[in-house]
C-alpha cells in the first residue's frame, strides 16, 4: 500500500493530535493548541476564520496542514506567532479564544511583550511569497542581521558572519558577496532561501512554513522542500507546513491535519490521512491532486463548489452542501456539527457517516479512481 | 569600479559607478532641458508682440516714446535680428557678457547677462541674486515646515486611524488644501501682526537682524508651509496605511522587533519615498506659491519681481525671472531625483 516514501524522524514519544485535555491544565506537548477561536468582526458580520481548533506538536515533528483557500490556514499560523495582537493596520482586530500552550506557556492570555520575544526567537515563520516577505530597500544581509540581534546582544560584525554563515546553509553561492544584496537581485527560489536563513538564524524550536514554495517554480519548490527537511533533521525543531497540496505534506509531515471552514474535518498520521482517509473532504483534496506514482485513469477532479461563508457557516457540517454523500446521514449533516471522533489509531475525523459507509465509500467509489 | 575596491560580485560592486553614470545622464538631461525651456521662453516673448502686432520696442522703454528712440533701441536689442540670432547673443551674454550698443551709445552688461531693463536702467542679474536668497529662505524654510508637520501628522493620523485625533488632523488638513493661500495669509497676518501684535510683519534681512528676520520670515513660511503640509499628512497617512499592511511589516513583526522599530524603520524608510517623489514635482510647482506669499507679505523676492515685471510690461525682467525660476525648479528636481536614487537600491540598481 505504502508506494509513496513516508519521512519520519525517529519514533520518540507519541505525538499524536489527541483530543484536548479540558480546562487550563498545563499539556505536556512541545505545542498544545486547544479550542482556538479567531474572529474578525467585520462590517458585513463576524468572520469566524479559524472556529475551535485543536491539535498537538512535538519537538523534533512535522504537523502538515491542508485545506483550500481561506479555510483559516494563515490565521492559525498567525495566531501562533502572536500576530494578531500585534495590530493589523487598515484591517479588523481580532477576537480570540482558546488555548495556545508552547512548552508550557500560554500564550493567548500572556503579556504581548512577552509573546514579541518569542517572536523570531523560539517560534519563527517563513512565508509565501518571499518578494513581497522582504523589505525591498534593505539588503538580504541587513534584514538576516536585524533577526538576529532583535535576540542576540552582539555586534554587527559578529551577527553578519552569522548572516552569511546562514545564507551559505541554505545554499546561496558565494555568500559572503551575496550578503550585500537587495532582495530584488535574488532569484524567486533564493529569496525564499534567504527567508529560511532568515527565520532559523535563530536556531527556534518551532518553525511555521506557511505555503512555502507556492509563489515558486515546480523544480525549485522541491528544492525548498528539501532544504526544509533537511534542515529540520540538523536543526531539530517542530515544523508547522501549511499547503494546499496534500502531496507535499504526505511525503515531510509526521501528522496532518485537514482544515475546512475554520475548523479541523481530519487529523492523524501521515500515511493514514494519506492512505486511508475517511472524510469525505479529504477524498475531494486526494482527488484533486496530480499523482506521479500512478497512472491517471480518469480526470483531475477538484472539490466542486465554493468554498463556506465564514459569516453565516452552514448549518451542521459546513462541508453538507458540497458533500456528495450527506443524504446518506439521515439528515444529521445539515443539523449536528460532526465533532473530531476516533476512526483509528491516533486518527480523528468529523463526520457523520457510519463506519462502515466511510469503508465502502473508500475502497468501492474513491480509491479505484485515484 | 576602482571605487568600490576589491574584487566582488559584480552587481554590488557595479553600485558606485552605476551611481555616478546615473548622476552624469541626469545632468547631460538638465543642461539640456534648460537650453529647450530657454528657447521656449525666448521664443514666446519673440513672437508675441509679432501676433498681438506691437512693436516690441515698445517693451523696452514704453509706448509713449518717438520713433527715434524706439529706433535706436531697437538697433540697440538687435530687435530685427532672427530669433536664432538674438538667442545665439544672449545665450553668449550668459556666458560672457554683452554690451549693448548704438553707435556710440554703449550699455555694458557683465556676465551672467540675464537681459537688461532699460525701464529701470539696470541689468537684470543683480535684481535676481538681490530677491533670490529671499525666495529661497522661504522656500526652504516652508519645505522644511511643511515636511516635518505633513509627514508626522500623517503617520500619526494613521496610527491612530479612525480616533478622534485622526479625524481632527484630517479635517484641518481637508481645510489646509482646500483654503488658498492668500485667504490662510491675511487671515494670519490680521490676527498675529495687527490683531495680536506679537510679531512685527516686516522683511528684515538676516545679517541685520536675525530675530527680527525670523519674525518676518515666520508668517511667510508657514502660510505657505500650511498648504502643502495639509497635502502631505494627507498623503502620508495613505501611504502608511498601505504600508502598514505589506508583507514585509508583518515578516518585520515576525522577527520579534518591537513596534516603534516596526515603524519607524521599516514603515517609515517605504513612506520616504512617495514623500521624496511629491517633493520633487512640488518644488517645482512652489514658485506660484511662493509668487502669492510674497506678495501678501510684501517679501522682497523673486515672486514679487515678477508680479512687479508684469505690471510693467518689463519684458527683459519678466524673461529673467521665467530662467531663473525653471533653473530653480529643474536643480530641485535634480536634487530629489538623486536623493530617489540613494534612497531606493532599485532605481540605483537597475
Ligand atoms: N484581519 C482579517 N479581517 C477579516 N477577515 C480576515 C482577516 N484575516 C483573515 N481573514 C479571513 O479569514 C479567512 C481565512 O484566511 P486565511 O488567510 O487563514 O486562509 P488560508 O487558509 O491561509 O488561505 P490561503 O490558502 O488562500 O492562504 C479568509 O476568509 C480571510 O478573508
Ligand atoms: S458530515 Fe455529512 S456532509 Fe459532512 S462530510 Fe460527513 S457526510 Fe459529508
Ligand atoms: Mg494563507
Amino acid at each position: 500500500m505504502t508506494d509513496l516514501p513516508i519521512q519520519k524522524s525517529g519514533t520518540g514519544a507519541d505525538s499524536a493530535p489527541n483530543e484536548p485535555v479540558a480546562g487550563k491544565a498545563k499539556p505536556t506537548a512541545f505545542l498544545e493548541v486547544r479550542d482556538l477561536k479567531v474572529h474578525f468582526p467585520t462590517d458585513d458580520g463576524l468572520v469566524k476564520s479559524v472556529d475551535g481548533l485543536s491539535f498537538q506538536l512535538e519537538k523534533g515533528k512535522t504537523l502538515g496542514i491542508v485545506g483550500e483557500s481561506g479555510s483559516g490556514k494563515s490565521v492559525t499560523s498567525l495566531a501562533i506567532m502572536g500576530l494578531h495582537r500585534a495590530g493589523q493596520y487598515g484591517r479588523s482586530k481580532a477576537r480570540m479564544s482558546g488555548e495556545i500552550w508552547l512548552e508550557g506557556r500560554e500564550l493567548i492570555s500572556a503579556d504581548p511583550d512577552e509573546v514579541r520575544r518569542l517572536r523570531g526567537k523560539d517560534v519563527a515563520m517563513i512565508f509565501q511569497d518571499p518578494l513581497s516577505a522582504m523589505h525591498p530597500y534593505f539588503t538580504v544581509g541587513a534584514q538576516i542581521v536585524e533577526a538576529y540581534r532583535v535576540h542576540h546582544d552582539v555586534s554587527k560584525a559578529v551577527a553578519r558572519k552569522r548572516a552569511i554563515e546562514m545564507l551559505d546553509r541554505v545554499g546561496i553561492p558565494q555568500p559572503d558577496k551575496r550578503v550585500d544584496d537587495y532582495p530584488h537581485q535574488f532569484s524567486g527560489g533564493m529569496r525564499q532561501r534567504a527567508m529560511i536563513a532568515m527565520a532559523l538564524s535563530n536556531n527556534p524550536d518551532l518553525l511555521i512554513a506557511d505555503e512555502p514554495t507556492t509563489a515558486l517554480d515546480v523544480t525549485v519548490q522541491a528544492q525548498i522542500l528539501d532544504l526544509i527537511r533537511d534542515l529540520q533533521k540538523e536543526f531539530g525543531s517542530a515544523v508547522i507546513i501549511i499547503t494546499h497540496d496534500l502531496g507535499v505534506v504526505a511525503e515531510l509531515a509526521d501528522d496532518i491535519l485537514v482544515m475546512y471552514g475554520g475548523r479541523c474535518v481530519e487529523r492523524g498520521p501521515a500515511d493514514k490521512v494519506f492512505y486511508e482517509p475517511q472524510h469525505p473532504y479529504t477524498w475531494g483534496l486526494l482527488g484533486s491532486m496530480p499523482r506521479l506514482d500512478r497512472e491517471r485513469t480518469e480526470r483531475l477532479n477538484p472539490v466542486k463548489g465554493s468554498p463556506p461563508s465564514l459569516i453565516n457557516v452552514p448549518s451542521g457540517c459546513a462541508f453538507h452542501p458540497r458533500c456528495p454523500y450527506a443524504e446518506l446521514t439521515g439528515g444529521a449533516s445539515t443539523t449536528v456539527v460532526p465533532e473530531l471522533s476516533e476512526v483509528g489509531s491516533r486518527h480523528h475525523a468529523a463526520c457523520h457517516l457510519s463506519a462502515a459507509d466511510r469503508e465502502r465509500i473508500w475502497t468501492e467509489e474513491i480509491a479505484p479512481k485515484l | 569600479m576602482a571605487a568600490c575596491g576589491g574584487p566582488g560580485n559584480p552587481r554590488a560592486a557595479a553600485g558606485p559607478s552605476t551611481v555616478l553614470a546615473y548622476i552624469i545622464r541626469r545632468l547631460f538631461a538638465v543642461v539640456v532641458m534648460l537650453l529647450v525651456i530657454t528657447l521656449v521662453t525666448f521664443g514666446i516673448f519673440f513672437l508675441i508682440p509679432k501676433w498681438v502686432g506691437v512693436d516690441p520696442a515698445t517693451y523696452f522703454i514704453g509706448k509713449q516714446a518717438d520713433p527715434a528712440s524706439l529706433e535706436g533701441i531697437r538697433k540697440k536689442m538687435g530687435l530685427d535680428d532672427p530669433i536664432l540670432v538674438q538667442f545665439g547673443k544672449f545665450l553668449w551674454g550668459l556666458v560672457a557678457g554683452r554690451d549693448y550698443a548704438n553707435g556710440t551709445d554703449v550699455t555694458h552688461c557683465s556676465a551672467p547677462c540675464f537681459g537688461y531693463s532699460f525701464r529701470n536702467e539696470q541689468a537684470i542679474w543683480p535684481v535676481l541674486t538681490d530677491r533670490l536668497p529671499v525666495t529661497m529662505q522661504l522656500a526652504a524654510g516652508a519645505c522644511v515646515i511643511w515636511v516635518v508637520v505633513g509627514v508626522g501628522t500623517g503617520v500619526v493620523s494613521a496610527l491612530k486611524r479612525g480616533s478622534a485625533l485622526d479625524r481632527t488632523l484630517m479635517t484641518v488638513a481637508l481645510a489646509g488644501v482646500s483654503l488658498p493661500i492668500y485667504f490662510t495669509g491675511m487671515i494670519a497676518l490680521a490676527v498675529v501682526v495687527y490683531g495680536l501684535g506679537w510679531i512685527d510683519g516686516q522683511y528684515v534681512p538676516f545679517g541685520e537682524s536675525a530675530s527680527g528676520w525670523f519674525g518676518g520670515m515666520l508668517l511667510p513660511w508657514v502660510t505657505l508651509a500650511f498648504l502643502y503640509a495639509a497635502m502631505y499628512a494627507r498623503m502620508t497617512r495613505a501611504t502608511m496605511l498601505e504600508i502598514m499592511g505589506e508583507d514585509y511589516i508583518r515578516t518585520a513583526r515576525a522577527k520579534g522587533l518591537r513596534e516603534p522599530v516596526v515603524i519607524g524603520k521599516h514603515a517609515m524608510r517605504s513612506t520616504m519615498t512617495p514623500v521624496l517623489t511629491i517633493l520633487g514635482m512640488d518644488l517645482g510647482a512652489l514658485v506660484g506659491g511662493a509668487i502669492l506669499t510674497e506678495t501678501t507679505f510684501s517679501l522682497p523676492g523673486i515672486g514679487q519681481a515678477a508680479v512687479k515685471a508684469i505690471s510693467d510690461k518689463d519684458f527683459p525682467l519678466i524673461l529673467g525671472v521665467t530662467l531663473i525660476a525653471a533653473v530653480a525648479v529643474v536643480v530641485a528636481n535634480l536634487l530629489v531625483d538623486l536623493l530617489y536614487a540613494v534612497v531606493d537600491p532599485r532605481v540605483r540598481l537597475s
